[in-house]
């Protein structure tokens, strides 16, 4: 039998950075200098902050979506699937209000070297949170801009030091029959299970989200910690996470376990591949009344340059 | 109370929903997406109007009250109106006229299909509902009437097809309908 010691100088396969993402992140920084020259942005450009949760402390501005027009606050928190608070769209706000987002751990746990928990105050206290202006579109063909606030989420990955076998990395979200009312009816199999693949969550884009609008979550839209990944359809972009771990095959994913021919896996926003039962080609933007225009749905969500490499040689439309 | 009382007070009733869409469209609260909450509301009052209208003879029969027969029309026409509407909605803000998109949706997806076919065998019934149609056509009106059965059926398989969880509402629709159509096979019987 092998048995491999490691020295702690050397690198682990999890760390070392494919040249394609070492490229990709040089043209991320090329394109954020090159976008902030030609904006001018100030040196300080956070959003207007709205809503009256605390304040996102120290918050800095990543200069990411710096061109984009965000959503009103009111419709980025009022309209929403969260069907752990029911299946309306409206339910969300309407039948959170005895959510409580502290105290709050999150636990990490299988293929690291680290594995723990986390609790939200100490992810504020260790991790710098930034703020960045991100598309969202949603599988049901309806889009918003939303400014969020947090950090890579890489970054809080890295700490648990994952080891070679995490291949994947699932999330789960918060289930309390008292606090989120949708959970008592089996309408989905709780908790709601999300999972990317190890490149994905360690892409810089993917992110962990404590705040919107400069404050807070509000209970409706996932507080206090919840997933980010704006290449991709909203509905993996999971809410209320309370445990993360890392695994070596691919999981099962809620709604992929609800409808696989409908929701799959990657859910990479691919104007290509339709859903079943509508087109993804175009989307609606929320927020511009009864008249919105219907835009046209962009590969990956606008964020082809930054993320296409990770889908190099795969089939999108078997892998969708 | 006179009959153009009752009318009016039948009509107010059935416009109501579309009131209080004008009101919501008046005071622009339509929420985060407008044309979901019209698409939604249109569809709703289509068929429970539908189901209304079903209704009427299985109340005749259990209470006596032989005039109601004189409303089952007006219910008729209104579930038509808000079905016309529901599709109005769908053809001209949803697939803003895209004659591609539309025919695709039609062709391609099985609930769409089935909503349309729906909102067409609305339409003889219309053409066919005034009083000098009922007397040119006859028995063959009957016939062609017996579609009323046909059409609530298609619009809560399509209601059922176009959610993806929570089969709640479509559930209690499917269940009403179900009693309504089975009064008719007893009644049948029963004769």
């Amino acid at each position: 039998m092998i048995i491999k010691t490691r020295k702690t100088s050397d690198v682990r396969s999890s760390e070392i950075t494919p040249e394609h993402f070492f490229q990709q992140r040089r043209s991320i920084i090329k394109a954020a200098m090159a976008s902030i020259a030609a904006w001018q942005l100030p040196a300080h450009a956070l959003v207007e902050p709205q809503g009256n949760l605390p304040a996102i402390p120290n918050l800095k501005d990543s200069g990411i979506g710096g061109g984009l027009s965000p959503t009103e606050y009111k419709h980025v928190t009022s309209y929403n699937n969260f069907y752990e608070f029911g299946t309306g769209k409206d339910d969300p706000k309407k039948n959170s209000g005895a959510f409580k987002s502290r105290p709050w751990t999150i636990s990490v746990e299988g293929e690291c070297d680290a594995p723990g928990e986390i609790g939200i105050e100490d992810i504020f206290k260790l991790i710098d949170q930034e703020e960045r202006v991100y598309r969202f579109r949603c599988v049901e063909a309806w889009a918003m801009v939303v400014p969020w606030a947090g950090f890579s989420l890489a970054t809080l990955l890295k700490r648990f030091k994952p080891n070679s076998n995490a291949k994947y990395v699932v999330f789960e979200t918060l289930v309390d029959k008292e606090m989120m009312p949708g959970t008592r009816r089996k309408i989905l199999d709780w908790p709601y299970q999300e999972g990317l693949r190890i490149d994905e969550a360690m892409h810089p884009l993917s992110m962990l989200v404590t705040g919107v609008y400069g404050k807070e979550l509000p209970a409706q839209n996932g507080a206090p910690l919840r997933l980010m990944v704006p290449w991709k359809y909203g509905f993996k972009s999971i809410k209320s996470i309370v445990k993360i771990k890392f695994v070596e095959k691919q999981p099962a994913t809620t709604w992929e376990t609800m409808a696989a021919d409908e929701y799959g896996f990657y859910a990479n926003v691919n104007p290509m591949v339709d859903h079943p039962r509508w087109t993804q080609a175009f989307h609606r933007n929320i927020g511009e009344g009864l008249f919105a225009s219907r835009d046209e749905t962009l590969m990956f969500n606008g964020y082809s340059d930054e993320v296409a490499d990770l889908y190099r040689g795969m089939d999108l439309t078997k892998f969708y | 109370m006179p009959w153009w009382i009752r009318k009016t007070i039948a009509w107010v009733l059935l416009g109501s929903p579309a009131l209080y869409a004008t009101y919501l469209i008046a005071t622009n609260d339509l929420g985060a997406n407008p044309l979901e909450t019209l698409t939604d509301h249109t569809g709703q009052w289509t068929l429970r109007f539908l189901l209304l209208g079903l209704l009427i003879t299985p109340l005749r029969h259990l209470t006596g009250w032989v005039s109601l027969i004189r409303y089952r029309r007006l219910i008729g026409l209104f579930a038509a109106f808000y079905a016309t509407t529901h599709m109005a909605l769908w053809l001209f803000i949803d697939q803003q006229l895209d004659w591609l998109l539309l025919l695709e949706d039609v062709l391609d997806r099985p609930y769409i299909t089935l909503g349309f076919m729906g909102w067409l065998l609305l339409l003889p019934l219309v053409a066919t509902s005034t009083k000098g149609m009922i007397k040119k056509l006859g028995a063959s009106w009957r016939k062609l009437h017996r579609a009323v059965y046909i059409i609530p059926v298609l619009g809560v398989v399509h209601y059922t097809m176009s959610l993806k969880a929570d089969f709640s509402l479509p559930i209690l629709y499917a269940v009403i309908l179900a009693l309504l159509l089975s009064f008719r096979v007893w009644m049948r019987q029963a004769r």
